[in-house]
């Protein structure tokens, strides 16, 4: 899932200062799993912002809404009606959702309310962590299952390199070093012999090189 | 401040520790401000942030959170998740202008009847010295706006 946390709420604040009328956002997919941008959140910040407000003794109101999802045409439209009864729109959705809804209400300014950091998993009770870099041609086939792309920091396609130290990378004791856990995985698997073939030079077009990717699929076109 | 102020303060009490000491406290006939007023919850694992928020945008002048003492939840953790949702909760006051302290949670067994009485004085004595609270909401009768 897309891995996002809130945005510190002096800088909501600060946002939406020429703003009366806010509605906050909020969307059921990716942020409500990783508890960043789901109704739980859109009631607490619209609390938070009301008393906020009112301590100062001005009159903002909030309105909360929290739709299906945010990166899809006819979740969004299900605002419309009430879209002229604000000024501005705080999103909790990712990155996706706040561009989607901005595209679909031109005339309202869409805010971010969160940082959207990455393509990740919930490890841990609160611990979220990144998985995937969506590069566009995945190798996890030839990994073990352990992406060299999302999880070295150097994207190094045969690794370790020369920072690895008991199985850590010389970012620091808290990140694992990928290729050692790719080696300790072949291992396990009996398939050691995978890690002698070296990998071919990775075609990053896929990636962001190639500037901003789209997927089209005539199959279910309408 | 004036001399009216009769603070209302939301207490959130676990039906199996704070609410009994209550109840406790009422046959041991200590008597503790009226000023509270008792919200039964069947462990403070089920106050949730936006429940002391909500109090606050109510108008109340204060938020006391009573639970077990810790290792004593009859589900087990719910009083540690409650405080750390307390601590959320004043790092989220203090952030957005108000008193931290108008927020508490507090810990003890139901055979503690005077420590309930103790705790209510407490809270009390500290919301009438931080005064009315700044969101204006609905006054009890008798109350200075």
């Amino acid at each position: 899932m897309i891995i996002a946390k809130q945005k510190p709420i002096e800088e909501i604040i600060s946002e939406i200062t020429p703003y009366k009328r806010i509605l906050i956002l909020g969307c059921n997919e990716c942020v409500t799993v990783c508890e960043a941008g789901g109704k739980k959140e859109v009631e607490v910040l619209a609390s938070a912002l009301r008393l906020h407000y009112m301590t100062k003794g001005q009159g903002k109101t909030f309105g909360e809404a929290t739709l299906e999802r945010q990166c899809d045409r006819e979740y969004l439209e299900e605002i419309r009606g009430d879209m002229d009864d604000y000024d501005a729109v705080v999103s909790l959705a990712c990155g996706v959702g706040v561009q989607f809804a901005a595209e679909t209400y031109t005339a309202t300014p869409l805010l971010p309310g969160v940082d959207t950091v990455c393509l990740g998993a919930n490890e841990a009770r609160g611990v979220w962590a990144e998985r995937c870099q969506a590069c566009g041609s995945c190798v996890l086939a030839r990994t073990g299952g352990i992406c060299p792309v999302a999880r070295c920091a150097k994207r190094v396609m045969n690794g370790p390199c020369g920072g690895s130290a008991n199985g850590k990378c010389e970012l620091g004791p808290d990140t694992d070093c990928a290729w050692q856990l790719i080696i300790d995985r072949l291992n396990s698997l009996n398939r050691l012999g995978d890690y002698d073939v070296v990998a071919p030079v990775k075609d990053w077009s896929s990636d962001r090189a190639g500037g901003p990717r789209t997927v089209t699929r005539e199959d279910v076109s309408i | 401040m004036p001399d009216t102020f009769q603070p209302r303060i939301v207490g959130f009490c676990c039906k199996y520790c704070a609410y009994a000491a209550a109840d406790l406290a009422g046959s041991m006939r200590l008597s503790y401000p009226a000023s509270i007023k008792i919200i039964q919850v069947p462990c403070t694992g089920r106050v949730d942030v936006i429940h002391v928020l909500r109090a606050l945008e109510e108008g109340v002048d204060g938020v006391m959170i009573a639970g077990c003492l810790e290792g004593e939840c009859h589900f087990l953790e719910g009083n540690l998740k409650a405080r750390k949702r307390i601590t959320q909760v004043k790092a989220l006051l203090k952030r957005i202008g108000m008193d931290p302290d108008r927020v508490e949670m507090f810990n003890l067994s139901s055979a503690m009847g005077p420590r309930f009485a103790e705790i209510s004085q407490e809270m009390a004595r500290r919301i009438q010295d931080l005064g009315p609270s700044p969101i204006p909401g609905e006054k009890p009768k008798g109350r200075a706006a």
